[in-house]
Parts: C-alpha cells; sequence; structure tokens
C-alpha cells in the first residue's frame, strides 16, 4: 500500500524489533555469554535506533542510544553481560516500547530512572576484570575482512571501503591473496581478496563498524585492537543470507518460536497467491461482465446469469481465503509467555524452565487473541502455586528448576492446549478445608477426586495461603473458565500430588482450517478430520455379510468395531456394491465408519453450524464443497458415543 | 420465560408484513426481519436434527438451517413446486443474529395489517398448538396467521436466547 502511513509502518517494525530484542534478551538470561545472542540484540537496538529517528521519534533514539552504548559495551568485551543488565534492558525495552506507542511526553521520569539503573547495572559490571583491562582507550585497532564472493554483484565496492578507512586515520592496508583460486576457476567479477588493515590512532570501535555498516551481515571481519593492550577481542560475523537475521537464526539448536508481529498478521505467501488467483478470476469475470453489458443482446440473458453465477461462487471463495488468512500459528501465543515466565521466575526467586511444543498449530486469530489472558492466569498460577522453591524441590529429589510445558496440537476438531507443570499439585486438603470454609460442600462430604478438583473453578475461591502479588486473589479460575467455554471450549485439570498437575484447554476450530476426507454417505457429503483418520479399506462382502451379528473386521491381527454411517444417518438408501471403511482414532480407540465412497481429501474452512442445530453433536461443523454444495464436517469423538448409545438401544430392544 | 411473544405494532397500528403460503393457509412475517427471498436451493439433510430444522443450506457462504413450518402447524411435508421459495430471515438472539430460510409453497407480498384486524388465537376451532400463533388477522382474501417463531424454536435454543428472540417481535 503505497499510501500507507509511514508513522504507523514504523510501529510495526518498532513491534517487531522489540520482540526480537526481548527474545534475545531472554535467550541471554540463560547464556550469559553467548556472543551471538549479544550481537543479535545489540544489532536489534541500533536498527531500533536509527529508524526511530529516522521517523522522528527522537525521545525512542534517545533513550535507546543509552542502551546501545550500555550494550555495546558487552559486545566489545569492555563490560561482562549479567542478570542485572539484562533485567534492566528488559525493563527498557518494555519503556522503549512506551515511546514507539505514545508521543513520550510525561514518561521522561521512567526514562531516567531505568538510565540510571542501566549506568548502576554497568558501573557494577566494570568493577571486574574484563572490564578493567579494556578500559584505556585503544592505539589502535588491526582488522582483516573479507567480502563475500558476490560483494561486488551486490553493489558492494571494496576499494571505497578501504578509502573510508583510510580516513579514520593512519592506515596501513594488506591485501591478503591466498584465497585466490587458480586462474582456470577464476570468475573475474568475484571478490576474494582480503584486506590485513593497522589503524593508528584514537579510532573507537564505532566508527570501524561504521564503517561496514552496509556489509557487515554477509562479510567475515576480525578487529583486534593494537597492543600495549592485551585484551583480544574477536567478533566473527557468520555468514547470514538475510539482510538482518533475526535472533532466532543466531541460535538454531534452541528450537525457538518463529517470529512474530504485533498487529499485524504474517501470511503464508501461498495463501496471498490463492487470494490472488480468486482475484485475478474477478478481474476477468468483470471484464466479460462489461463487454456484455456493451454487446448485443443476443443471448444475454444466459451468459449473464452464468456471470452471476460465478461472481457468487468467487465472492466466498474470497471469503474462505480471507478467513484462511486469519490462521496464526499458536507460537505467536507462547512467545509472550517467555518473558512473564522470566519475570515470574525472578518475582519468586524460583527457577523455572519453560517448554513450548507444537507452536505450529494453527488458531484463529481471534481466538487466540482471547485465550492469551486466561493462560495467563493458568501459568501464573502453576509458576507460583505449582512450583516449589529450589530447596523444596531438591528436598523432594527433584531436579533444582521446575519446568513448565505448553504443548498445543490439534485432535480432530479442536485444539488441545495443555499448561503441565511437575510442581507439588493441587493440595486436595486444602482445596476441601476452602471449600468447606465457604459452603461449597458440606463438611465430610464425600467427593469423587475430579469433583474436589472442579471446585477450584468456582468464584472466588483461591487456595494460596498467602495473596501474593501473582496470583491468590481468587479471581483466577473461574474468569478462565467462563472465557474458555465461551469460545466454547472446555476446561480439565489433572493433578498428582508431588508430580505437577496438567490443565488441558480444549478449544473448537470453529473458524478453523483442517485437512479432511471428504466421503459420501447415501446421497450426503461429509468431511471426516484427516487428523482422526488412519487408513482406508474396503468392506469386503464377506465381511459386509458375517457382520450382521457382529460389526468387527479384524485387521493387522486386532479388532477393529465399525459403524455404518448410513444406517446410523438413516439415509434410507441403498449401500454402495463397494463400501469402504474409514479407520479413525479416538484416544487410544480404532473404530472403523463404513461409509459408501471416498471422494478425497478436502481443505476445509469450518463453518459454525446454527444455533438451532446445537443439539446435534454428531457435526463439528460444514462446509462448503466447490461446487456450492454443503458437508457436514463429523465429530468422530461424538459420533463414536452416539453409536455405542444406538448400539445399546438395539440390543436392549433385541 | 413461556409468555407469548407480543407483537410490535407501529404507531397508526399497522405492520409491514410478507406474507407467503403454506399449503392453503397465509402466513405473515413482520418485512423487517426479512433478509431475501431466494429460489430453492440444494438443501443439505442434518441427520439426527429435528425434522422441523431437518437441513441446512449454503447462503452466501453461510450454512443456514431451513426450516419447514409446515410441521410445526401439523401439516403433511409437501413435494416443491415452481412457486416454492425460501424466505430468509433474521431473528435476533441473546448472542447472535441468526439466520434461519423459511421453506414456503408460494411468496406473495409485502402488504400492511393493520391492529384493529387482528385478534388472538381463538381457544377452540384451531387444530394447531395455540401458543404457536401470536395473532390472526382478517383482510380481504381472508385470514393471515402470525406465527410465533420465538415459540417454535424455543426448544431447539437456549431459554436465553428464546427469551430475547420474543422482544424483537
Amino acid at each position: 500500500m503505497i499510501g500507507q502511513d509511514p508513522i504507523a509502518a514504523f510501529r510495526v517494525e518498532a513491534g517487531e524489533l522489540l520482540e526480537q530484542i526481548e527474545q534475545g534478551l531472554l535467550d541471554l538470561g540463560h547464556r550469559l555469554d553467548d556472543r551471538d545472542l549479544v550481537d543479535a540484540v545489540f544489532r536489534g537496538l541500533h536498527t531500533l535506533k536509527g529508524s526511530g529517528a529516522m521517523f522522528g521519534f527522537d525521545a525512542l533514539a534517545n533513550f535507546t542510544h543509552h542502551c546501545e552504548t550500555a550494550f555495546d559495551r558487552v559486545r566489545k568485551g569492555l563490560a561482562p553481560a549479567t542478570q542485572e543488565l539484562v533485567a534492566v534492558i528488559l525493563s527498557a525495552q518494555d519503556h522503549m516500547r512506551a515511546l514507539v506507542d505514545g508521543d513520550g511526553k510525561g514518561l521522561e521520569a521512567t526514562g531516567d530512572a531505568i538510565l540510571a539503573r542501566l549506568q548502576a547495572a554497568i558501573d557494577g559490571a566494570a568493577g571486574t576484570p574484563v572490564a578493567a583491562v579494556a578500559e584505556a582507550p585503544a592505539q589502535g585497532w588491526r582488522l582483516f575482512f573479507r567480502l563475500p564472493p558476490e560483494a561486488m554483484a551486490n553493489g558492494s565496492n571494496p576499494l571505497m571501503l578501504l578509502d573510508e578507512l583510510r580516513e579514520l586515520g593512519e592506515c596501513k592496508i594488506v591485501a591478503r591473496t591466498d584465497a585466490i583460486p587458480p586462474l582456470t576457476d577464476l570468475v573475474p567479477v568475484e571478490c576474494h581478496i582480503g584486506w590485513d588493515v593497522e589503524l593508528r590512532g584514537d579510532i573507537s570501535r564505532d566508527d570501524i563498524d561504521d564503517v561496514f555498516i552496509f556489509v557487515m551481515d554477509d562479510m567475515e571481519l576480525k578487529i583486534e585492537a593494537l597492543a600495549p593492550e592485551p585484551a583480544v577481542e574477536t567478533v566473527s560475523l557468520p555468514v547470514a543470507a538475510n539482510d538482518a537475521p533475526p535472533p532466532a537464526e543466531a541460535n538454531p539448536a534452541s528450537g525457538r518460536p518463529a517470529a512474530k508481529a504485533g498487529e499485524s498478521v504474517r501470511v503464508p505467501a501461498e495463501r496471498l497467491d490463492e487470494l490472488m488467483d480468486r482475484v485475478g478470476e474477478l478481474v476477468i469475470v468483470q471484464s466479460r461482465l462489461s463487454q456484455l453489458a456493451h454487446g448485443s443482446a443476443v443471448g444475454s440473458e444466459m451468459a449473464l446469469r452464468s456471470i452471476s453465477e460465478e461472481i457468487e461462487r468467487l465472492a466466498s471463495e474470497l471469503r474462505d481465503t480471507m478467513m484462511v488468512l486469519r490462521m496464526v500459528p499458536v507460537a505467536t501465543l507462547f512467545g509472550r509467555f517467555r518473558r512473564l515466565v522470566h519475570d515470574l521466575a525472578r518475582d519468586t526467586g524460583k527457577t523455572i524452565d519453560l517448554v513450548t511444543e507444537g507452536e505450529a498449530t494453527e488458531v484463529d486469530k481471534t481466538v487466540m487473541e482471547r485465550l492469551a489472558d486466561p493462560m495467563v492466569h493458568l501459568i501464573r498460577n502453576s509458576c507460583d502455586h505449582g512450583l516449589e522453591t529450589p530447596e523444596e524441590r531438591i528436598a523432594a529429589g527433584k531436579p533444582a528448576s521446575g519446568q513448565v510445558r505448553l504443548s498445543a496440537h490439534q485432535q480432530g476438531g479442536e485444539v488441545v492446549i495443555t499448561i503441565r507443570d511437575d510442581g507439588r499439585g493441587i493440595d486436595r486438603e486444602r482445596v476441601r478445608a476452602k471449600a468447606e470454609a465457604q459452603g461449597l460442600i458440606q463438611p465430610g462430604q464425600v467427593l469423587a477426586d475430579q469433583e474436589l478438583l472442579q471446585m477450584i473453578f468456582h468464584p472466588g475461591f483461591s487456595t494460596a495461603a498467602a495473596v501474593t502479588n501473582l496470583s491468590g486473589r481468587g479471581v483466577g479460575m473461574d474468569v478462565v473458565k467462563r472465557t474458555i467455554e465461551s469460545l466454547r471450549g472446555a476446561i480439565d485439570i489433572k493433578s498428582a500430588p508431588g508430580e505437577g498437575s496438567t490443565v488441558t484447554l480444549r478449544i473448537p476450530l470453529t473458524l478453523a482450517i483442517i485437512d479432511g476426507l471428504l466421503v459420501r454417505v447415501g446421497e450426503g457429503r461429509y468431511v471426516i478430520p484427516l487428523a482422526a483418520v488412519e487408513e482406508c479399506i474396503e468392506l469386503s462382502l464377506e465381511d459386509d455379510l458375517r457382520s450382521r451379528g457382529r460389526s468387527f473386521i479384524t485387521l493387522r491381527e486386532r479388532l477393529v468395531p465399525f459403524l455404518r454411517l448410513r444406517e446410523m444417518f438413516e439415509t434410507g438408501t441403498r449401500p454402495d456394491p463397494h463400501q469402504k471403511i474409514v479407520v479413525i482414532a479416538t484416544g487410544a480407540e480404532r473404530v472403523g465408519l463404513v461409509v459408501d465412497q471416498i471422494i478425497g481429501s478436502h481443505q476445509t474452512v469450518i463453518k459454525s453450524m446454527s444455533a438451532l442445530h446445537r443439539d446435534v453433536t454428531t457435526f463439528a461443523g460444514a462446509t462448503i464443497l466447490g461446487d456450492g454444495g454443503v458437508a457436514l464436517i463429523l465429530d468422530v469423538v461424538q459420533l463414536v458415543t452416539l453409536g455405542q448409545h444406538q448400539e445399546e438401544r438395539l440390543r436392549a430392544a433385541g | 420465560m413461556q409468555e407469548q411473544t407480543t407483537t410490535q405494532w407501529g404507531a397508526d397500528g399497522a405492520l409491514e408484513v410478507l406474507t407467503f403460503d403454506l399449503q392453503e393457509e397465509t402466513f405473515a412475517l413482520e418485512a423487517i426481519m426479512v433478509r431475501e427471498i431466494l429460489d430453492l436451493l440444494p438443501e443439505t439433510i442434518v441427520p439426527g436434527a429435528p425434522s422441523l430444522v431437518g437441513s441446512v443450506v449454503n447462503f452466501r457462504g453461510k450454512i443456514i438451517p431451513i426450516a419447514d413450518l409446515r410441521l410445526a402447524f401439523g401439516m403433511p411435508a409437501a413435494e416443491a413446486t415452481v412457486d416454492s421459495r425460501i424466505v430468509v430471515i433474521e431473528l435476533e438472539t441473546e448472542s447472535e443474529a441468526l439466520q434461519l430460510g423459511i421453506r414456503t409453497d408460494k411468496v406473495h407480498e409485502v402488504a400492511t395489517l393493520m391492529r384493529d384486524n387482528s385478534e388472538p388465537a381463538p381457544a377452540v376451532g384451531l387444530r394447531w398448538r395455540r401458543d404457536y400463533v401470536r395473532e390472526l388477522v382478517r383482510t380481504q382474501d381472508g385470514v393471515i396467521v402470525l406465527p410465533d417463531l420465538a415459540t417454535i424454536f424455543r426448544t431447539f435454543l437456549g431459554a436465553g436466547d428464546a427469551a430475547a428472540l420474543s422482544t424483537v417481535h
């Protein structure tokens, strides 16, 4: 969009940068000596400062400059990265966010306080030997650099870089030719020469970096301070293809979430292509329509009708494609909790590891937004109530650091999100005492374990002996439950004393996309979520006849019961000669569904059923097929349950 | 909760309605509720759903149920004719706007009914459930029935939704 507000564009960009910085800082908190992370954070701050100044966010640029300077010292080894520094920069990062979002008024005091803390953190660190050695001004630098072979093709000119270095001070440049290939293999437009440069004079490291700023990401660069300083510093920048590698790439081993965006949604290019295709078709139809409007009247009625149908189809497809664009991976949600857990660990004095799984699972953007608050509550509960202090954990024979595990996966028509901790579990006695005190249950009343656990969802219920800053005010769980239910989801809690608790959220994919298997039963078409499908086999005539009495087939030495959908749905049609069985897995069980025909796989935009069909639980929703028809999406779990009921009735009647 | 829906007559005692036929009876619904009148669409039967709302159609990318009011008024289900149409209406419920197609044998016109000509359903002489009828309105061509959709669909909706439904009429 050409007319886009540059300020808004900057805010989006700044939001992403801040997220990158935050993730980098959080990782740095765990691995203080990881140079790649230090560099990544520094680059983020640097870019933020630069673009902030460019768009007139002067307060932001100034403030960020101080943080950048502080971090630069870490980068150069003048000061070590410390937990305090990371914590200060994290809070500074929050302040930057405020500066990005607002006009900076009334924030000066906060900013100054943070800068004072920053100074303290840096000064405190400066007392350490690393800094002491490096404190003296540099006498000069020895550097070696080599540009990537394609540098000249990309528009870099090494001569200009050398000229710029010369301008910095007294300069001795020696070309290193060892990497030049033999003449036969030499491609003349590639740059194979490296340069050794000795720079003398009072030159700051920044000045040198500025020379290389545009090529820095791809090049090989070694910078050493000249004697008399013994401190040797090597910053080697590994080749990275992107012009601004996100910190995630700096450490591929740590299995991090994908990059996130603030209010913008990242859309996979193929989905945009799909949208583009639809728009292309629309343009063609539009030109047909205008041709018709200007042309002769012969047969125009038919043509008009066909165009109208075409447009109708396109419009609905466009909407479907749009809906797909709304899907975002839960990584965006999980990423937010890293900071939360970091802060909780700091506030509680516990060591907490956050492990995330299944971040690629996609959920509708709106659902995701509404899930954020309940999940914050749940994670707080886990960290604050669930996990023990390191001492208690060691005493209980567990590793000192507690673990909170977030995982997401799709199961049938639902997204299942679990929050699991390995803490002390829910104290049944306390829950009971509290419930009795609040008059929710009678003293001594016998309750199933699950019923007792459900008590914590009661409004105003809290088992925390003391109300802390974090949780224990009893406003959590009932709100969580309400929110999940408003998403038509369910919440389930399991807890083993001493082993931890697991909260499972099941959110239906109301707007979500699933891959489905399109089948035909009688005259109706149905979609079976592909995630539940194990395999498809043919129902042999033999099995079909024999199974009048028992509906089982033997599949790889195991009995698999099956349900005849034609009978369950009372289609009143004759079975196809070659019926198929779709074997589905519900939990540990495998069940076969007998269908008349398997049409194929089908990407499905789930549309919710009308409120009038709320009682028909067999279907998770419906979808619109290419021909405009409607196919119902089977809720396999409910279907199997219903099948059991029907059979029980039959047995009772028979 | 179970009170009948009251008709919101205009200040001048008039009500704009769309009139349509089911068998030999003429029914009317507030014109303001009507979204669209469609030719019959290919319907998808929902197994296990009550026969009153036994199928769904794709209405501009939305899945909407098709209601056969004939069944609520004890008429036999009938084959479609060339005059058959679907009247898409929108009911406001507590949680959402509920769109719904009503299968009709013939759609007549948008007419103005007068309150002075209307009467509540009589206690005797009615084959139908009395609470399904809001009012009977006399016109030159005969009697027009104003059905009580809230009551008819109440069983399928949560009680709260149905209560909200009855206030819009």
